[in-house]
């Protein structure tokens, strides 16, 4: 099969989850949302986050515009973040980065989002899933917009 | 196919390839199939060798030594003026200067010409589908200059709007005309000699962008009658680090130098300096000499081969990829100009052009993704990104077939 050696990043979930993304829409309602770019190719995601009055993330939706990486990537995040307060998701973000960035970490935390893993093999590709992390995490800081890096 | 083309002898492009040592690697495994030439060719062994000679055998700084090696390596250098000036047909090889790239040369442009011989409320006019690089310097001078910038449209096509570009001219105030002579998008050549007519009829100068046209066809700013001209070197070939902007000597005497310091310089004192005579005015500081001497070789190389036997080439390897990606179910070719060269850019239905660009690298074929530097194109086309591949002097036909037939599979695999 001709794309066996690609299937370490092409994921089913990965290729599911980017044709058809289950937080893929703005919520109904939210309190807080940034835009991340990624000025190089053309990427755009914007997060919407609604909290609870303890400060958790209750809803999260998405807006994007990019790869299947990307989009999946986004999808993923959703998941993982819900029920989180603003501390652990930004702990939750670092431990992604260095998932991408490396392959590495087995924390417990990161089973959700342990697809994107291979990843890190694809360096031109990295911030394809770190992109949606970064306008997450503008959007709880209360800035608008993200960059990349 | 008319006569001609029969009769001309086949295109030796195993021949062509064996002059270029990077085709013969393989990438991950695969046969490099390396279909990104419009972002930046490959280099033949005439031009590796032509700078490793310099280095090895006479290298000196240039226009100033009084000895052998700064000598023999001003010759050297000097001469490539000559190669350059015969490319475009230039009537005056000192009006051949050397920058760094094409982008240096049109902000060359835009800040000598434009600052020192347009005035506030004067205008510029760029089409619709240019390279950042022929629109943020005019971005600049607008802003720091009170000129206005002006688009002028495209069609669906993508093919200029030659009803807009005049109707952009009508009031007279514009006073440069600067427009892509190949889109590295959609691969339209546009109609120079008409657009400079068109510019001149309405008191306007044209500059034309040569950065991918100058590398599939043979350009004739005289035949053309432009007023500017600008190519980079390692589009064509050729290293990185040199570009050539060409302009009227008349206009080059006018326009006060770019950038200030050693080799532009008449006499200098504390108080003031004159101007070295053109194109010297404008090279500021010890040249890309190496580059420079490396761009000869590359210009040489592809005078060898000759353009007409290169552009046959490329134009039949873009009629058999336009026809071999044109079956593919999904897939849709960005722009249909009627006069086009070998840079092809597609969507994907399903499939984003970097998950596409991913793949077909897992197969050793490299293609470019995203918005190939001209974001408002993309805009105007409705996309974010496209995929690109752009063919050069050594691509083959069985290397387009790998590209179709990769295709096909990534279609699969999306869908």
């Amino acid at each position: 099969m001709m794309f066996d050696d690609v299937r370490d990043l092409y994921q089913e979930v990965i290729l599911d989850r980017g044709r058809r993304p289950r937080h893929g829409k703005r919520p109904a309602a939210y309190d807080s949302s940034a835009r991340g770019d990624n000025p190089m190719c053309g990427d755009r995601c914007t997060v919407f986050v609604q909290r609870a009055a303890d400060g958790t993330v209750r809803d999260i939706g998405f807006e994007a515009r990019g790869c299947a990486i990307s989009v999946a990537s986004a999808d993923l995040m959703a998941e993982a973040v819900s029920g989180l307060d603003g501390d652990q998701v930004r702990t939750l973000a670092e431990k992604f980065r260095t998932l991408a960035r490396t392959g590495q970490g087995d924390d417990p935390d990161l089973e959700t989002l342990r697809p994107l893993a291979g990843v890190h093999e694809y360096p031109s590709r990295v911030k394809c899933a770190t992109l949606p992390w970064h306008a997450l995490v503008a959007a709880l800081d209360g800035q608008q917009e993200a960059s990349s890096e | 196919m008319n006569t001609m083309s029969r009769l001309a002898p086949p295109f030796d492009v195993a021949g062509v390839r064996e002059k270029f040592p990077i085709l013969s690697q393989t990438v991950r495994g695969k046969k490099l199939v390396f279909l990104d030439s419009a972002a930046s060719a490959q280099k033949p062994v005439e031009v590796i060798e032509a700078m490793a000679e310099t280095m090895r055998t006479q290298y000196a700084n240039v226009h100033r030594g009084l000895h052998w090696m700064s000598e023999r390596t001003t010759d050297a250098y000097e001469g490539v003026r000559d190669d350059v000036a015969r490319l475009l047909n230039a009537p005056d090889r000192h009006e051949i200067v050397f920058t760094r790239n094409s982008t240096e040369a049109i902000n060359l442009v835009a800040h000598s010409f434009g600052r020192g011989m347009m005035r506030a409320g004067d205008a510029v006019v760029i089409s619709a589908m240019e390279h950042h690089s022929n629109l943020v310097p005019w971005q600049m001078l607008r802003d720091a200059h009170g000129t206005e910038l002006r688009v002028a449209a495209i069609t669906d096509a993508g093919e200029l709007d030659f009803a807009d570009l005049e109707a952009k001219l009508a009031d007279r105030r514009v006073k440069l005309v600067a427009i892509t002579h190949m889109s590295n998008v959609l691969g339209t050549y546009t109609p120079a000699e008409r657009i400079a007519a068109l510019a001149h009829a309405y008191g306007a100068r044209v500059l034309f962008d040569g950065s991918q046209a100058a590398v599939h066809r043979r350009v004739d700013v005289q035949a053309i009658g432009a007023d500017f001209y600008v190519f980079t070197g390692h589009k064509l070939y050729g290293p990185t680090g040199i570009g050539v902007l060409w302009a009227r000597r008349a206009l080059l005497e006018e326009m006060p130098p770019f950038l200030g310091g050693g080799e532009m310089i008449g006499t200098a004192s504390f108080e003031r300096c004159t101007w070295a005579e053109v194109p010297h005015k404008f090279e500021a500081g010890t040249p890309a000499i190496i580059e420079a001497i490396g761009l000869g070789a590359a210009i040489r190389f592809v005078d060898h081969i000759g353009y007409d036997a290169i552009a046959r080439h490329e134009a039949a390897l873009t009629d058999h990829a336009l026809a071999r990606l044109g079956q593919i179910p999904g897939l849709r070719v960005v722009g249909r100009a009627q006069d086009r060269g070998g840079v092809v850019s597609f969507t994907m239905d399903g499939a984003h052009a970097h998950d596409v660009a991913t793949l077909l690298d897992r197969q050793g074929i490299a293609v470019r993704a995203g918005h190939h530097c001209a974001e408002p194109l993309m805009r105007r086309l409705g996309l974010d990104s496209t995929a690109r591949a752009s063919f050069g002097v050594y691509t083959t036909r069985e290397e387009v077939d790998a590209l179709a037939d990769t295709l096909e599979r990534i279609r699969t695999f999306f869908a």
